[in-house]
C-alpha cells in the first residue's frame, strides 16, 4: 500500500484474476501443510488395509490367487470359530464391565469434595498408565498357579486357589479382569469429565420439581451424558476388540488355543506360523464389525457436533 | 443444594424438624469414600504387588511359606542387574530413539495437518477431517500383517526405523484430531486480528496458533510418547533380535526364558520399563487428562 | 489522505443469498462514520470487506484513492478493533500492542515509543507487562484500541467495540473512543447495533437494513428528518409511534383522521408536502417526546386529546405512558409530576411541528 500506486477504479470484470490466484496460493499452501497427513493416512492406513484384503486372497506361498478360500477354511474350522466366539466374549463382557465400573466410580468422585478429586483421581488411573503389556506382566505373575498372590489371599477367606490360566473358563475370566482393571478408568475419567459438564442448575431445577436422587441420575444425568457414554463404549468396543497385549503375555491363546482372540490369532497363524495370507483373513473378520462400530461412533460425533452448534 | 435445608434448618418453634438431609448426605459421602477405598487399593495392588516382588531376593520369592505381599528382605539387586545389563540398557534407547523420532514427527504432522484442516479450509478440507478420524478408528492389529510385508519390501524388517515408520499410524490421526478441536476452540477474531496485524501463514501459526494452543501441544504430545513408548503389536511382530528390541518387547520377550522365571528381574525391568510415562503422568496429570477426553469432548 | 470509498458493492454468498446489495458510500479524510441497523443487515460484512476479511463479490472499495479489492488485509494499512478484541491471550500488553509493528520489522526503539505514546493517550500505561487474562473488560477494550493506534493506520475500523461491556462502561468507553478520536482525527468506520452509540459518535451516521443503505445523514438529520420509515423507527428511544392515519382534504386545509374519532389539523406550512397524500391512509409518526402532558399550549400546531393508559413506567426524569389507541400502542413521554393512572383517560399534547407522514407502501416519509 504505501507504493503509493493511485490507480483510477479499474472495470469491473478486471479484479476476479487476482482474487482466484489468492484463493488458489492458500489452497496450495494448506495441500503442502496437511501433504505428510495425507501421506500416512494413505499409505500406512489405507492402502495396507486395501492391501491385506489382497493378501487374504492368496495361498500360502502368495503365488496363487484363491479367492475366499481362506475365510472358507477358517470358518470351517473349530479353533477359529472358538476364537470368533472368544473374541465377541471377551469384548461385550470386559467393555460392560469397564463401563459400569467406571460410571460407579466417577459418580462416586463427582460426590466427594473437588478438592480430593485430583488425588483419587490420580490414583485411580495409574492402571491406564502403565504400558498394558507390562502391567500384564504383573498380572501374570499375580496368576502364577505355584506363587499365585491372589490365592494366597482367597485362601484367607478359605477360598480354595483358582486354576486362573490353566482352566480354559478360568483364562478368559483372567484376561477379561485385566481388561477391565486397565480400561475401567478411561471409562472414569470420561464420565468424570462428562458428569462436569452437566450445568449444576439442572440438578438444582431437578431438585425443586422433586426428583429423588436417583430420578436425577435417571432424567437429568443419563440424557446428559448419553452421547458420552455410547462414544465411549463404542470406542471402547472397537480398541477391546482388537486387543492384543493382554492375551499374548497373559496365555498366548492357551490352554490348548481356547482362548485367542481375533489379534492374537492373527499373529499366530500370519507371523508365526508363515502364513500371511491366513493371517490377513483372520484380522480382516475385524473389520465388518469394526465398520459398523465407527459408523455408529461417527453418528454420534456428528450428532453432538450438531446438538452444539 | 440448600433447597431442600430450608424446613430443617428452621429455628421457630411452629415448624417442625422434617427430613434427614444431612444424614443421607453424610451417608453418600461414606459410601463414595468407602467405594474409592476399595477401587484404589484394587487398582493399585498390581503395581506394588510388583514392586514387592522386585526388590525380593530369588529365594525370598522361592519360599512359599511366607505373606507374599510382604518383603523381609528388601534388596535392589533385580534393578542393578537389570540396569548393568547392556542388552536391557539397549532396549532403553531403542525405545527413547524411536518415540522421541516419532513423537517429534507426529507433531510436526499434526500441527501442521490440523492447521490447514482446521483454518484454511480448501477442497476436500472436510472429508480429510472426517477420514483422520476412521483412520484413528482403525486397531494396529488389523494393519500389522500387511504392513509387516510393506515393511518387510522395504527391508526395515527387524529394525528401528521400521518402527519409526509405522508407529505415525498410531498416533498422527489423534494428535491431529485433538489439535483440529484445539484450534477449532481459538476465536476466528484472533487470526484476523493477526491477519490485519500483518501476519502470514506461518506466522499466524508460529507466533498466535502454537503458543495459544500450547496446553493441547501438550497433551498431543504427551499422548504420543505415551503410544510410542507402550507400543507392543508393532515391534512383536516385526523385531525379532534383541539388538533392536524397544523396552515393552524386550522385557516380555527377553527376560522370559525357560521354565524358572527371574521373577524379580522381571518385575523390575516391566517397572523400569513404565517408569517414563508414569514419570511424565505423575508431573502433567492435567495435561495428560486433558488429551484423554479431549477425543471427545472437543472437535 | 484515507478517504473511503465504496461503489456499488455487493457481497453475495453461496446460493445467491446477498448479504450486501450494492452500496455506495463515500466516507471522508478524519471523519467518523457509524454503520448502524439491526443484525443480519450487512453492517458488519460491509465493514469486514473494507478491511480485506471478506471479498468482494463486485463492486470496488478504495481506500486513499487505490481500489484495494485484491489486497490483502495486512497491506491495506487499517487496523480493527473487535467486538471480543481478539486480544492474543499469551502476549502481555506491550506485546500485544506491538505486535503488528514487530511483524513490520520496525526498529525497537520506535515500537517503545509508539506503545507508550499510545498507552499514554488510553491511560494504560501500568498495564503494559500484563497478560490480557488480568485485565477488566475496560481494560480490554483499551489495548484493543491501542493496538490499533500503535499503527497509525489511514483506517480504524471498530466492529461492535462496545457489545460486551456492561452498560455503564459501555457509556464511559463509548467517550473514551470519542475522546480518542478527537486526537488521533484517523479516518473510522464504527459498527454497532445500538443507535445511541451510532448518534453520539457520529459525525455521519449510515443506516443500513436487508444489506442496503437507508440513510446517510449526521445525527441531528437522521433524528428530525428521516428519510423512511425504517430509519424513523430505528433512530430514536423509545422508538417512534406510529399511528394508521388518514389524510383528508378539508376546505383548504388538511385533516388526519386518526382512530377513536381524533382529528388532528395538519401544520399550515406543511400543506403543499402533504398535499399529494390527501384520501389516501398512511402512517401518522409522532415521536414520544412529542407527545405529552398538554403544555406550551400558546405555542402553534399543539393538538389535544384525551387518551387511556394501559401501563405507566416511571423513570425518574420522565415518566413513560404507555396508551392505547385501537391496535397501536402508543408511547408518550410525560414529565413525572403528571398525574397518570392506568385505566384513567388523560389529555395528551401532540406537537405536530415534529410530525411525519409515512407512506405505508412504500415505507418512505413524505
Amino acid at each position: 500500500m504505501a507504493d503509493g500506486s493511485t490507480l483510477a477504479m479499474p472495470a469491473a470484470s478486471a479484479p476476479a484474476g487476482s482474487l482466484q490466484r489468492f484463493a488458489r496460493r492458500r489452497s496450495t499452501i494448506a495441500f503442502l501443510m496437511t501433504l505428510p497427513l495425507i501421506l500416512v493416512i494413505f499409505g500406512l492406513v489405507a492402502w495396507p488395509a486395501g492391501y491385506a484384503m489382497y493378501l487374504a486372497t492368496l495361498n500360502r506361498r502368495m503365488t496363487e490367487f484363491i479367492g475366499l478360500g481362506n475365510f472358507e477354511i477358517l470358518l470351517d474350522s473349530e479353533t477359529f470359530r472358538m476364537v470368533i466366539f472368544q473374541s465377541v466374549f471377551f469384548a461385550v463382557t470386559a467393555v460392560i464391565l469397564k463401563a459400569l465400573i467406571g460410571f460407579w466410580l466417577a459418580h462416586m468422585l463427582h460426590h466427594i469434595p473437588t478438592k480430593g478429586q485430583r488425588k483419587w483421581r490420580g490414583m485411580l488411573l495409574v492402571p491406564w498408565v502403565i504400558p498394558p503389556a507390562l502391567s500384564t506382566l504383573g498380572w501374570w505373575w499375580m496368576y502364577e498357579p505355584s506363587y499365585s498372590s491372589l490365592n494366597w489371599l482367597l485362601a484367607i477367606f478359605a477360598v480354595p486357589p483358582v486354576p486362573w490360566l490353566g482352566e480354559p473358563w478360568w483364562a478368559r475370566i483372567s484376561v477379561i479382569i485385566v481388561n477391565v482393571w486397565y480400561g475401567a478408568p478411561f471409562f472414569m475419567i470420561m464420565y468424570l469429565a462428562a458428569l462436569k459438564s452437566v450445568p449444576e442448575q439442572l440438578y438444582e431445577a431437578a431438585a425443586i420439581d422433586g426428583a429423588t436422587s436417583w430420578q436425577r441420575l435417571r432424567y437429568v444425568t443419563l440424557p446428559m451424558m448419553r452421547n458420552i457414554i455410547s462414544i465411549t463404549v463404542l470406542f471402547s468396543l472397537i480398541v477391546t476388540f482388537a486387543n492384543y497385549d493382554i492375551v499374548r503375555v497373559l496365555t498366548n491363546g492357551g490352554p490348548r488355543d481356547l482362548t485367542h482372540v481375533f489379534a492374537s490369532y492373527a499373529f499366530q497363524v500370519g507371523i508365526l506360523a508363515g502364513n500371511i495370507p491366513r493371517g490377513a483373513a483372520v484380522s480382516l473378520f475385524m473389520f465388518p464389525i469394526l465398520a459398523v462400530i465407527a459408523f455408529f461412533v461417527l453418528r454420534g460425533i456428528n450428532k453432538r457436533n450438531r446438538e452444539e452448534a | 443444594m440448600s433447597t431442600t435445608t430450608a424446613a430443617a434448618a428452621h429455628p421457630r418453634g411452629i415448624f417442625h424438624k422434617a427430613g434427614s438431609l444431612r444424614a443421607e448426605r453424610r451417608w453418600a459421602l461414606v459410601t463414595a469414600y468407602i467405594s474409592l477405598v476399595i477401587a484404589a487399593i484394587i487398582m493399585l495392588a498390581p503395581p506394588v504387588y510388583m514392586f514387592l516382588t522386585s526388590i525380593k531376593t530369588s529365594a525370598e520369592i522361592a519360599d512359599l511359606s511366607g505373606n507374599p505381599w510382604w518383603v523381609r528382605d528388601p534388596t535392589l539387586e533385580n534393578y542393578t542387574a537389570l540396569i548393568f545389563n547392556p542388552m536391557f540398557r539397549g532396549f532403553f534407547w531403542n525405545s527413547v530413539k524411536v518415540t522421541l523420532l516419532v513423537v517429534a514427527l507426529t507433531m510436526a504432522i499434526s500441527i501442521l495437518a490440523a492447521f490447514a484442516l482446521g483454518r484454511m479450509r480448501f477442497w476436500g478440507s472436510q472429508w480429510l477431517a472426517t477420514g483422520v478420524f476412521l483412520t484413528y478408528l482403525v486397531p494396529d492389529t488389523l494393519l500389522f500383517i500387511p504392513l509387516y510385508q510393506i515393511v518387510g519390501g522395504l527391508g526395515l524388517l527387524d529394525s528401528t526405523w521400521g518402527l519409526v515408520l509405522v508407529y505415525p499410524t498410531l498416533t498422527v490421526p489423534f494428535c491431529t484430531w485433538i489439535m483440529i478441536g484445539y484450534f477449532a476452540s481459538i476465536p476466528k477474531e484472533l487470526d484476523e486480528a493477526a491477519l490485519i496485524d500483518g501476519a502470514n501463514w506461518m506466522q499466524m501459526l508460529t507466533r498466535i496458533f502454537i503458543p495459544v494452543a500450547l496446553p493441547g501441544i501438550i497433551a498431543a504430545t504427551i499422548f504420543a510418547f505415551t503410544v510410542s513408548w507402550a507400543a507392543f503389536v508393532y515391534p512383536t511382530a516385526f523385531i525379532t533380535s534383541p539388538a533392536e528390541m524397544p523396552m515393552t518387547i524386550g522385557v516380555v520377550s527377553q527376560l522370559i526364558r525357560g521354565d524358572t522365571f527371574a521373577w524379580g528381574q522381571l518385575m523390575a525391568g516391566a517397572l523400569l520399563a513404565a517408569l517414563p510415562p508414569v514419570i511424565v503422568y505423575a508431573f502433567l496429570m492435567d495435561y495428560y487428562i486433558a488429551g484423554l477426553t479431549a477425543g471427545a469432548t472437543k472437535g | 489522505m484515507a478517504q473511503v470509498s465504496l461503489r456499488r458493492v455487493v457481497k453475495a454468498y453461496e446460493g445467491g443469498v446477498q448479504a450486501v446489495k450494492g452500496i455506495d458510500l463515500e466516507i471522508a479524510d478524519h471523519e467518523f462514520v457509524v454503520l448502524v441497523g439491526p443484525s443480519g443487515c450487512g453492517k458488519s460484512t460491509t465493514l469486514r470487506m473494507i478491511a480485506g476479511l471478506e471479498e468482494i463479490t463486485s463492486g470496488d472499495i478504495a481506500i486513499g484513492g487505490t481500489v484495494v479489492n485484491d489486497i490483502p488485509p495486512r497491506d491495506r494499512d487499517i487496523a480493527m478493533v473487535f467486538q471480543n478484541y481478539a486480544l492474543y491471550p499469551h502476549m502481555s500488553v506491550f506485546d500485544n500492542m506491538a505486535f503488528g509493528l514487530t511483524l513490520r520489522k520496525f526498529p525497537k526503539e520506535e515500537i517503545k515509543r509508539r506503545v507508550d505514546n499510545a498507552a499514554r493517550i488510553l491511560d494504560i500505561t501500568p498495564l503494559l507487562d500484563r497478560k490480557p487474562k488480568a485485565l477488566s473488560g475496560g481494560q480490554r477494550q483499551r489495548v484493543a484500541m491501542g493496538r490499533a493506534i500503535v499503527r497509525d493506520p489511514k483506517v480504524f475500523l471498530f466492529d461492535e467495540p462496545l457489545s460486551n461491556l456492561d452498560a455503564k462502561l459501555r457509556v464511559q468507553m463509548r467517550t473514551e473512543i470519542k475522546k480518542v478520536h478527537q486526537t488521533v482525527k484517523t479516518t473510522t468506520v464504527y459498527v454497532t447495533h445500538d443507535q445511541v452509540e451510532a448518534m453520539t459518535l457520529a459525525d455521519r451516521v449510515v443506516v443500513m437494513n436487508h444489506g442496503v443503505i437507508e440513510q446517510v445523514g449526521p445525527p441531528q438529520e437522521l433524528y428530525h428528518r428521516p428519510a423512511t420509515r425504517f430509519v424513523a423507527g430505528f433512530i430514536g428511544s423509545p422508538a417512534m409511534n406510529f399511528i394508521p392515519a388518514r389524510v383528508e382534504n378539508g376546505s383548504g386545509a388538511l385533516r388526519l383522521n386518526l382512530p377513536n374519532g381524533i382529528v388532528l389539523p395538519v401544520p399550515e406550512e406543511r400543506t403543499s408536502r402533504y398535499a399529494q397524500a390527501a384520501g389516501k391512509e398512511v402512517l401518522f409518526g409522532i415521536r414520544p417526546e412529542h407527545l405529552t402532558e398538554p403544555k406550551n399550549l400558546d405555542r402553534s400546531n399543539i393538538a389535544v386529546f384525551e387518551l387511556t393508559p394501559e401501563v405507566i413506567e416511571p423513570m425518574g426524569m420522565e415518566t413513560l405512558v404507555h396508551l392505547w389507541l385501537q391496535g397501536a400502542e402508543v408511547c408518550s413521554r410525560i414529565d413525572p409530576t403528571t398525574p397518570a393512572e392506568p385505566g384513567r383517560p388523560m389529555p395528551v399534547a401532540a406537537d405536530l411541528n415534529h410530525m411525519h407522514l409515512i407512506d405505508p407502501e412504500t415505507g418512505r416519509v413524505l
